[in-house]
């Protein structure tokens, strides 16, 4: 076969597991941001406890992905979950924006919600959120409501 | 007759040990030589259309099955669960980390590596390597170190795309066929695949598979009896221990890469 045409069939091989590696890595690793120079900041967040909380869980706002949990530390003198968020450049929150963590469905993944506040400056990097809500632990929650209804039931 | 047994068991262990030493050597004598990239180019570019572009076909096709059997059995078994939103993760995981990298390995080694060997084994049969010899040409940076090299390189090559046309088999049986979100597909695909941890671990692990199974097809074929039943077992024997070696060292690797080191 012609030399010319295998050099032209190994360059395409070349260039489709390039392509194939890119979709590997936009698509299905979701591997954005710093990297092509989509900006973003960090800010922290102190929770009493995270529950089931993973790096990477989606941060959103009113229902809208806007960021992901960068890194969770341990605060040990307050013994408190450091939280790190990433989020998108493009959107600016409030400065006394609150974040609570809630469940996808019943036993879905944890993920960060974000409710804006009403002050005029804005989240800056580096800035943390005072107002946060832990994450509920059902099993504790299972327990307060067993606690009540044998209270309730002593009372009659 | 014990001690004849005994003595039979000790030849066995004798040969296998002066076996893996030629292989060592031979190993060696391939990567320990000065480079001379313009000569050895155009060689090693021939072996690549060879050895991987001609591999495409079968690499592509059974990805496309792999991935859409994964998108079926997984679907069918997260429906019982009422978890089926998380197909995309199934899919994406379960072919990145093992079924892409072992599974193109082992086609790679019936495909590449057999083809390798009885090519190999019968330049030798025919005694083509002992002539460039007399030639002055060393049969080793002529004949070998470019199918090595080759082979070493398309592997990696070929466990990417695998990867990509599984998943992309998932998603058409998963999202156009059984009627999975497509949002949810790739949102879960996104939030649960690490880059470093998911997806280049799993090139790491064909880089080395594409390391040993281009080892044992080079040098099977270069340590074949010169004769046509010698070039017969020469063939089996690489893929035999190719096989054996992918889902050993797979094994192993995982084991590592998910002990975190």
């Amino acid at each position: 076969m012609n030399k010319r045409i295998i050099e032209l069939w190994v360059g395409l091989f070349m260039l489709v597991a390039t392509t194939a590696l890119l979709a590997l890595a936009l698509k299905i690793s979701g591997l954005t941001g710093s990297v092509f120079g989509m900006h973003s900041y960090q800010i922290t967040a102190n929770f009493d406890t995270i529950g089931g909380l993973k790096l990477r869980a989606p941060i959103t706002l009113a229902g809208v992905r806007v960021g992901q949990v960068t890194d969770i530390k341990l605060d040990t003198t307050q013994f408190k979950a450091v939280v790190t968020l990433q989020i998108n450049d493009k959107n600016k929150l409030p400065a006394d924006t609150s974040a609570s963590i809630l469940t996808e469905g019943l036993l879905g993944a944890n993920y960060i919600s974000l409710q804006p506040g009403f002050a005029e400056n804005i989240l800056k990097d580096g800035d943390s959120l005072h107002e946060t809500h832990s994450a509920l632990i059902l099993e504790n929650l299972i327990g307060q409501l067993l606690f009540s209804l044998k209270n309730s039931g002593e009372k009659k | 007759m014990l001690a004849n047994k005994l003595c039979a068991l000790g030849q066995i262990g004798l040969r296998f040990l002066v076996h893996l030493g030629r292989a060592g050597l031979f190993l060696s004598q391939i990567l320990l030589r000065k480079p001379r990239f313009l000569k050895n180019t155009p060689l090693c570019i021939q072996q690549l259309y060879f050895i991987g572009v001609l591999s495409l076909i079968i690499i592509i096709l059974s990805a496309l099955f792999i991935g859409m059997v994964v998108g079926l059995q997984g679907y069918h078994t997260l429906n019982k669960f009422g978890a089926s939103q998380q197909l995309g993760q199934l899919v994406a995981l379960s072919v990145v980390r093992e079924l892409g990298p072992v599974v193109t390995a082992l086609l790679f080694a019936g495909r590449a590596g057999s083809a390798i060997t009885a090519e190999i084994g019968l330049m030798k049969s025919t005694e083509q390597l002992s002539i460039m010899e007399m030639m002055g040409v060393d049969p080793i940076e002529r004949v070998i170190s470019p199918r090595f090299w080759a082979g070493f390189i398309s592997l990696p090559l070929l466990t990417i795309i695998f990867d990509a046309v599984a998943i992309w088999g998932g998603y058409l049986v998963g999202v156009k066929w059984l009627g999975v979100d497509g949002g949810t597909f790739w949102s879960t695909m996104q939030t649960s695949v690490d880059f470093y941890n998911d997806v280049v671990n799993g090139i790491l692990k064909s880089v080395v598979f594409g390391f040993v199974v281009i080892w044992i097809a080079v040098f099977q074929g270069y340590a074949t009896i010169p004769t046509a039943e010698g070039i017969g077992r020469a063939t089996t024997r690489t893929v035999v221990h190719a096989s054996l070696a992918v889902l050993g060292l797979d094994f192993v690797l995982t084991a590592i890469m998910m002990g975190g080191w």
